[in-house]
């Protein structure tokens, strides 16, 4: 639990984006999606060029294309949610292939596919080059309440931990000759479930416990503050500012 | 269910994220009186716990298998004030670090999968339990119906909001009957599951589980060969008279201020599909919606000759609306709390 315990997302490097200060990457990222989802759909060229941006910090972040794409699965669902999308949508029809499809169904898989990929895109290249401790310093750091914070950091820390419980009582169960076919065992899942319930909530007590032994009086210590500098802020508003420009470019063209 | 960048617009996301944030500092004031000052470690682990409880599959047949949402779980076991938070931290830290969700989104996300699914629960839980003889089967079955509706409930907003911001131009009928179609199946999956696992926490640990708190039989001592009550073990700490005006205010200024000065610049032109549309002359075709005669169609008003101050106007309207109506069911929520809180304190006094 203690440093250097950096989950399987963050990938570990000592790149100019791994340096920068994490609420300047949190900033810029959500500023790059705000801008990518405003861009009119009719621009196609425009979200290439994102594309081409995305990229260019991937390679400044030096993360491997490979690593990029396998984590861009994440998508798959609303990818074939998109592709229905031109055979439900009513409207003029346009045939390709031999096959009649809509148009505005056409645009709109179009807009989702195109600003989903690169929200996608972006967050992914923030959780791989970010360690998790500093995504939570530089979530408190943009004035998400301390509390939240906490919330989430004890989320993050703990998670691991209670998925490797359960995955232990999933062997317990297996080991013991079930296996999960149908309805008729959602009883034991169920009771699995229940169980893990108490095993996390008796586990947050004991760690408040321990946590009030050692000084805890409702808020963090907070040791490490990160600041960033002007320069600091100016290389991460780069991503941003390139963005904004294609956009404005994509309104008036 | 996660919604993706660009599926909803830019002003539904915006006043979808000013609900949110709105409802999680409810929350995170609430959470606070389910928990007091173990809130930052109980909270956290019960949303590491909805966290991995979400990748829980269970079969459902011949191959495939659905996986627990969870919000009508964390309502009734640790109350929907933590639930709530729960859920929103779960789902923030799904879309920042495993990109599932958008950013922009994440309104639309946390409305609909925290708010809406544990709002709905737990409201649906309190009447029937109220209702329902006092006994732990009636837990059971009231955590059955609660998790039953609050998934289709969810579906139902996410179309509402798809139906008021929503990019694509699926028909809101087809979308409607898929989704609840849908999640009405997810539904009872989800039921089944929640009441069980509901069950078999009442059966180890009553004590543990929020929504049941009124039914451990109160502890008597006998003095004197004469059963009394015993005085409670923790005293009822008085409400702390926080108002929550504060916070409040500032959401509805915030809301105000999104709504009606950022559309009174989004609106200036017409959306993209609208100008497609208008450009492709497909709109000469598409039917005339119903509500199409309402003062705000199009969400701009109809007799007000400057398209962006109607707009904005229009989007303050909505706003005030959806406040009112949010506000107005805290209100009652919290009128009908107070007498029945009074009168437990009363009976833990005596």
């Amino acid at each position: 639990m203690g440093a250097g315990h950096a989950h399987r997302l963050y990938r570990h490097g000592h790149s100019p984006v791994h340096r920068l200060p994490p609420h300047c990457k949190l900033a810029a990222v959500f500023a790059f999606v705000i801008i990518v989802v405003s861009t009119p759909r009719e621009s196609m060229w425009a979200f290439g060029l994102y594309a081409v941006l995305l990229a260019a910090v991937a390679t400044a972040a030096r993360i491997p294309a490979a690593f990029l794409l396998k984590r861009l699965l994440i998508e798959v669902p609303f990818v074939a949610f998109a592709v229905l999308m031109p055979f439900v949508v009513p409207g003029e029809q346009v045939h390709v292939l031999g096959l009649s499809l809509s148009e505005p169904g056409l645009w709109g898989a179009w807009n989702v596919l195109a600003k989903g990929t690169l929200g996608v895109g972006a967050s992914v290249i923030l959780a791989s080059t970010t360690e998790l401790r500093e995504l939570l310093l530089g979530l408190q750091r943009l004035k998400l309440p301390p509390l939240l914070v906490q919330i989430a950091s004890f989320m993050i820390r703990y998670g691991d931990v209670i998925t490797d419980e359960m995955r232990r009582m999933s062997i317990a169960r297996r080991s013991r000759g079930f296996e999960a076919k149908g309805i008729r065992h959602w009883g034991v899942l169920g009771k699995t479930a229940g169980a893990l319930f108490i095993r996390s909530y008796e586990r947050g007590e004991r760690v408040h416990l321990a946590m009030v032994s050692r000084g805890y009086a409702g808020s963090m210590p907070v040791i490490d503050e990160v600041t960033a500098s002007r320069e600091q802020w100016t290389y991460a508003a780069a991503l941003p500012v390139a963005a904004l420009f294609i956009c404005l470019l994509g309104w008036t063209l | 269910m996660h919604v993706p960048d660009g599926f909803i617009n830019t002003p539904v996301s915006a006043a979808t994220g000013v609900i949110a944030a709105g409802a999680i500092a409810v929350s995170l004031r609430g959470a606070r009186k389910e928990l007091d000052e173990r809130t930052a470690p109980l909270a956290g682990l019960v949303a590491a716990f909805i966290f991995s409880v979400q990748m829980l599959n269970f079969p459902v047949a011949a191959g495939t298998s659905g996986h627990l949402l969870g919000g009508a779980l964390a309502a009734i076991l640790v109350g929907p004030y933590t639930g709530v938070l729960c859920v929103s931290v779960v789902l923030l830290m799904q879309g920042i670090l495993f990109a599932d969700g958008g950013l922009t989104a994440l309104g639309v996300n946390i409305t609909d999968m925290a708010i809406v699914t544990t709002v709905v629960a737990y409201a649906v839980f309190r009447g029937l339990v109220k209702v329902l003889p006092r006994r732990r089967s009636s837990i059971t079955f009231a955590s059955f119906a609660a998790a039953l509706i609050s998934v289709p409930a969810a579906a139902l907003a996410f179309t509402a909001m798809y139906a008021l911001g929503g990019t694509t131009d699926v028909p809101v009928g087809k979308v409607l009957t898929a989704m609840v179609g849908v999640h009405v199946l997810i539904g009872i999956g989800e039921a089944a599951i929640t009441a069980l696992t509901v069950g078999a926490v009442i059966a180890v640990r009553p004590d543990l589980v929020y929504g049941a708190r009124g039914l451990t039989a109160p502890l008597k001592l006998r003095v004197g060969g004469e059963l009394v009550d015993a005085p409670a073990a923790f005293p009822v700490a008085a409400r702390t008279k926080t108002s929550t005006r504060k916070v409040w205010g500032a959401g509805l200024i915030a809301a105000l201020v999104l709504a009606g000065f950022v559309s009174f610049y989004a609106s200036a032109s017409p959306d993209g599909l609208e100008k497609v549309a208008h450009d492709q002359g497909i709109d000469a075709k598409t039917k005339k919606h119903h509500t199409e005669d309402s003062p705000f169609a199009g969400y701009s008003l109809k007799d007000v000759s400057n398209s962006r101050l109607a707009g904005g106007i229009a989007g303050a309207v909505g706003v005030g609306a959806t406040i009112a109506v949010g506000s107005g069911v805290f209100w009652v929520i919290r009128r009908r709390r107070t007498p029945s809180s009074v009168q437990a304190s009363v009976r833990e006094a005596v």
